[in-house]
Order: C-alpha cells, then sequence, then structure tokens
C-alpha cells in the first residue's frame, strides 16, 4: 500500500462503510478532547483521573486507525488498565480526609496567575505545533517494510536490542526504587 | 463530506497530538497538587507518542520503528508513574498534604 500524506475517497456517501469509518473516527476524536478536558479542568482528583482514562482510551482508538492494532492493545493494557488505576490508589491514599480538590481552593496562598499563565502557553504550545505540522511539506518516503508484530520482534531483537536491554534496566532500577521510597519512613 | 474522511489524513493526527500536548502543558501549569502534575505529565506523553504514530503510519519508510518508539515511550512513562507515585506518598508521609505550596521547607 503506497502511503501518502492525505488519501480522500471521492465523495463517499452518507451511509456507505467509508463514511461509518469516519464517525467512529469522530467518536474517537470526542473521546481524546473530553477525556483530556476533564483531566485537566476538573476539580476533584477522581474526575481528572476518570477523565484521563477515557482520554487514553480515545487514544487506544487512534492507534488503531492508524494501523497499529498491537499498540492499541498495549494502550488499553499499560495506560488504561495499569498507570490510570496505579494514580486511582495514589489518590485514594494520598488525599486528605475531606480535602478532595485538585487545586485553587485556597487562593490566598499560591499565584492566582497560574490559570491564565497555563491557559496562555498551552494554547501558544497548541498554535505553534499545529502551525508548524499542517504548514510543513513532507516529504513520502517509499515503503520498505510492513509494520507488523513479526517485523516489530524482530527489529526489537535484532537492531534495537540495545534499548530494549536498557529499558529493562530501567524499569528494574524503577521498581527498586520505588520500593524503597515507599518503605523509608515506615517503622 | 470531508469532515467524514479525516482518519486518512497526517494534518488531522498531528493537531490531536499538537492538542494534547497543550492540555498537559496547562494542567503542569496551573495544577497545585502534585498527583495533578502527574496527570497533566501523562497527557504530554501521549501527545508526543501520538506524533510519533502518525509519522509513523503516513511518512516512515520502515512503519515497525515508531511502533516500538512509542513502546518504549509506554515504558518510560510506567516507570516514571510508579516513580512518582511512591515519592508522593513519601512526601504525604512526611508533610500531610500533596499541595505544592504545603510541602516547602524553606521560606526565601
Amino acid at each position: 500500500m503506497q502511503a501518502t500524506i492525505c488519501q480522500t475517497v471521492a465523495n463517499p456517501s452518507l451511509f456507505s462503510a467509508e463514511s461509518f469509518v469516519g464517525i467512529i473516527f469522530l467518536i474517537t476524536v470526542g473521546l481524546i478532547i473530553t477525556g483530556a478536558g476533564i483531566a485537566v479542568v476538573s476539580r476533584r482528583l477522581v474526575r481528572c483521573i476518570s477523565g484521563l482514562a477515557v482520554c487514553f482510551t480515545g487514544v487506544a482508538g487512534a492507534y488503531y486507525f492508524l494501523l497499529s492494532p498491537f499498540l492499541a492493545m498495549m494502550q488499553m493494557l499499560i495506560y488504561v488498565g495499569a498507570v490510570s488505576i496505579l494514580i486511582a490508589f495514589a489518590i485514594m491514599m494520598a488525599t486528605p480526609e475531606g480535602e478532595d480538590t485538585a487545586g485553587n481552593k485556597g487562593s490566598a496562598k499560591g499565584p492566582a496567575i497560574a490559570g491564565p499563565l497555563g491557559i496562555a502557553v498551552g494554547a501558544l504550545m497548541f498554535a505553534a505545533l499545529s502551525v508548524l505540522g499542517v504548514k510543513t511539506d513532507w516529504q513520502v518516503f517509499p515503503r520498505t517494510g510492513t509494520g507488523d508484530m513479526e517485523s516489530m520482534g524482530k527489529i526489537l531483537l535484532t537492531s534495537h536490542s540495545m534499548v530494549f536491554e536498557l529499558i529493562s534496566i530501567v524499569l528494574l532500577i524503577a521498581i527498586i526504587g520505588a520500593l524503597v521510597l515507599a518503605r523509608r519512613g515506615r517503622n | 463530506m470531508a469532515l467524514l474522511n479525516l482518519y486518512n489524513c497526517l494534518n488531522t493526527y498531528l493537531v490531536i497530538g499538537a492538542m494534547l500536548f497543550g492540555f498537559g502543558v496547562y494542567g503542569l501549569v496551573s495544577r497545585r497538587t502534585l498527583i495533578g502534575m502527574l496527570i497533566a505529565s501523562e497527557l504530554l506523553l501521549s501527545g508526543a507518542s501520538m506524533n510519533f504514530m502518525a509519522f509513523n503510519r503516513f511518512l516512515a519508510p520502515d512503519p515497525a520503528i515508531g511502533q516500538i518508539f512509542t513502546l518504549f515511550i509506554m515504558a518510560i512513562a510506567a516507570a516514571e508513574a510508579a516513580i512518582a507515585v511512591s515519592i508522593v506518598m513519601a512526601v504525604y508521609r512526611n508533610f500531610k498534604s500533596i499541595d505544592t505550596e504545603d510541602i516547602v521547607d524553606m521560606h526565601g
């Protein structure tokens, strides 16, 4: 399949299979936007982490649309299944009783400029990255591989084996460090 | 019906990735609790992964490389989340708070 930057189907009808796929993609994008918005705007941390899980589900759907069902499965397993649950545990254990707010409650302490400044910086980053991505004249190279799981496994154990080993060492150190940090101070 | 054809365009995914990054930057600046900042940093990493996957699908010669890089980003993000959560636990045990304004010892 020759890759192009923007493939267009010539005027599909509304009830064809292509437009059904398009509608599912729009739902996926809606999940991403809604979840990310809830995750950064909501006052209660439990709602934040729920929004994050919704956003990660949408991102998994987008990975499926990017022809990578394996990465979509990994996204569901690692992010939705592990990281969100881990942060939810942290919220349950480390939030003081009756104080479930994500900030901005005691507005006397803390700079009030953080909210508008955050909106300005975030909107600036979004606009700059979007314009950069849309305006750039990207070069399409001819395909040399298929990108299925078999080729991924071969690359992972041959040309990228050093990075693979480094990642395992990083994970081992992270596990030991997390154990030491959580254990200290508990007699 | 250009709206229903968005899923085949590179620009769509680049804009989605930029949007996730912008949400993450906003959350990282405006949140005042450590867990809120951790959630925002996960959004940042998600935006970066989305960019890698978009370029991998549309531009890269070998589409396996971008998927492997995204897998590495996922592993780093999981390690980072575990470390951050244990640091939050240690901070909460010492200060009884996870607000970034409360956990300062030196008032300069």
